[in-house]
């Protein structure tokens, strides 16, 4: 029974994290068709600002409540630059090009990205673990239970709850239905589809910077971090149906579950769990869970 | 199709180039033999991008083709290089077939990134298993040539001229091979796979059939890798090795054979000079010449080559 318990409560926890990762990929998929690998550098560099931002916070003995603040306001500064840069200077003269093109240039960001994440913060490992001690734990059932992992968890609800409502009920998001929908109808009925993608690109990439700032204090932040972390977002994403903002919920939570199920039951498998479950969804449903029928182009 | 005289005036250049090995300095020749290695892999990167596919993990098959080698020499004592080599392009092209079944299912971007998520499943394989290594890699005792253990600068040599052997053989299919129907069918992939299904040839399999090729070139040339370094570790599956191939071919482009070669020696003496100089700057100078050349030279530096010729032969026609 504690197994269970457990495993429920850690894949959320881990469901949570992917989520918030995998989202502003998906968003980006599905307004821009562009597979973002930078996303990965988001995350890094999110994780690296939040760490040296709790550094600084925390060594001047403020209180702990407003290092939750600088955790997001580092990563939602750091995400806005890059998302900006990344977004005018490169991608805005790639727009219509081949989506394999694309692809790579934000490949190739991400390499170099990699490289300044390193000249800036250099190789050492960086632990800004603060914000996860001081919030706390509680036992339930003989099981501790960190108050962080669970504010996560209600993040990441919030999140998902905040999304749908953008989407369905806000201007700016039936906007955005309209240019995931047909791009050039969109233009033509006088949608500012470039505003539309800027926009997108930044809370894509906000919410990357996000997920990165909200690890950095679980665990020891190492170059490197971001790679690990594009290719299991892609796994959810591809599970759930690029595009899709249920299907990158639903994703999570199978893949969430799934990994916390390999990790307390067959612990060598963890990493292969994730890609298994993957194959396994993809080869029933080639295209994910949730998407949308694509007309035959003859 | 090759014609007969430029299949010798090919080999005229290898032969040439393995004439010249023993007056050239040793860390020359082996600085060419893992280009080659590498040439190799983008041999194959090439029948794949001609059909609009862009494998992102192609580390996958290199690295199965590298361990094949280091793991029969140390399990099974097998040392004959030929046989190695071989076997490692079995193996490749063996792993190639079996998730075929699932990555010909698809195209552009989630066959590329499904590529990486398979090359990345490797890798972590590769760190965690103690038996296959860990992260400390496993050494690849010296080979034997038919029963011949060249040793020292002997050794170097004999490896060199194995590289162009192979070099030769792959040049040779990979040409007869884009020629093929089945080659050329790739431009129609691209351009309208419903079209050729309508043909009445199955999209799916042409597209397993390129995996499985492009899979034993891989494996080839992470055979030559590894007896060449002597040394196989996860590094060699891991996604950078796969972004090392794509930036090759995009940098040589898809038009032919020969500039993936070139492409390669240009990446191996850029390499090599970029670790010395700048130690920690590899990927910042990989990405940006990477980004540069897809936003100012998209075909890639051979297709330079091919544009100048046909402007040559247009005004030879006006």
């Amino acid at each position: 029974m504690i197994t269970v318990i457990a495993i429920v409560t850690d894949g959320l926890v881990y469901a949570a994290w992917l989520f918030v990762v995998a989202i502003g990929l998906t968003l980006i998929f599905g307004v821009m068709k562009i597979l973002n690998v930078a996303h990965g550098a988001f995350y890094a560099f999110g994780a690296y600002a939040a760490a040296t931002a709790i550094g600084l916070y925390f060594d001047r003995g403020w209180p702990v409540a407003g290092g939750y603040l600088a955790i997001a306001t580092a990563a939602i500064a750091i995400g806005l630059v890059m998302g900006y840069i990344l977004e005018r200077v490169f991608l805005r003269r790639v727009y219509g090009r081949d989506e394999v093109v694309v692809v790579l240039i934000t490949y190739a960001l991400f390499l170099i990205l990699e490289d300044v994440l390193i000249l800036i913060w250099g190789t050492d490992g960086r632990s800004a673990y603060q914000p996860y001690t001081e919030a706390g734990s509680f036992t339930v059932g003989g099981l501790p239970l960190s108050v962080y992992d669970i504010g996560l968890v209600g993040f990441a609800g919030l999140l998902a709850i905040a999304a749908s409502y953008t989407i369905k009920k806000t201007t700016f998001g039936r906007l955005l239905t309209a240019v995931i929908y047909d791009r050039e109808t969109a233009a033509a009925f006088g949608v500012d589809v470039s505003r539309v993608y800027t926009v997108t690109f930044l809370v894509g990439a906000v919410l990357g910077a996000l997920g990165g700032a909200l690890t950095a204090p679980k665990i020891s932040v190492t170059p490197g971090l971001g790679v690990e972390v594009i290719v299991l977002a892609f796994a959810v994403v591809a599970i759930g149906g690029m595009g899709s903002m249920e299907g990158a919920l639903v994703g999570a939570l199978i893949v969430g579950l799934f990994r916390a199920g390999a990790v307390h039951l067959i612990p060598q498998l963890e990493l292969f769990s994730i890609y298994a479950v993957m194959a396994l969804v993809l080869v029933f449903r080639p295209q994910g869970l949730f998407s949308r029928a694509q007309p035959r182009k003859i | 199709m090759m014609t007969g005289l430029r299949i010798l005036l090919g080999a005229a250049i290898l032969g040439g180039l393995g004439a010249a090995a023993p007056f050239t300095p040793l860390w020359l020749i082996s600085l060419v033999t893992l280009a080659m290695s590498t040439g190799l892999v983008v041999c194959g990167l090439i029948i794949l991008w001609r059909g609009g596919l862009v494998p992102f993990g192609q580390a996958l098959f290199f690295a199965t083709g590298a361990y094949t080698v280091a793991l029969s020499g140390r399990w099974f004592g097998v040392t004959d290089a030929f046989l190695l080599i071989a076997l490692a392009v079995i193996m490749a092209a063996l792993v190639a077939f079996v998730v075929g079944f699932l990555l010909a299912q698809y195209r552009e971007i989630f066959f590329a990134m499904l590529s990486l998520a398979l090359s990345m499943i490797l890798y972590g394989v590769l760190v965690k298993s103690e038996t296959l290594g860990s992260t400390d890699g496993v050494n690849v005792a010296q080979a034997s040539f038919f029963g011949m253990k060249p040793r020292g600068p002997g050794y170097t040599f004999a490896l060199f001229w194995l590289a162009l052997g192979m070099v030769f053989l792959a040049w040779v299919g990979v040409s007869a091979y884009l020629g093929s129907i089945a080659g050329q069918l790739a431009g129609a992939i691209r351009d309208n796979e419903i079209r050729v299904e309508y043909l009445g040839i199955s999209v799916t399999r042409l597209v397993h059939l390129k995996l499985t090729i492009s899979a034993a070139l891989a494996g080839a040339g992470g055979a030559l890798a590894a007896l060449s370094i002597s040394h196989v570790d996860p590094q060699m599956a891991y996604w950078t090795t796969s972004g090392g191939f794509v930036f090759v071919t995009i940098l040589a482009g898809a038009a032919s054979v020969p500039a993936a070669f070139l492409g390669a020696l240009l990446f191996e003496i850029v390499r090599t000079i970029a670790v010395a100089l700048l130690p920690g700057g590899w990927q910042l100078i990989l990405g940006s010449v990477l980004l540069l050349t897809i936003l100012f030279v998209p075909e890639g530096l051979g297709s330079l080559m091919i544009r100048k010729r046909a402007t040559i032969s247009e005004k030879g026609a006006a």
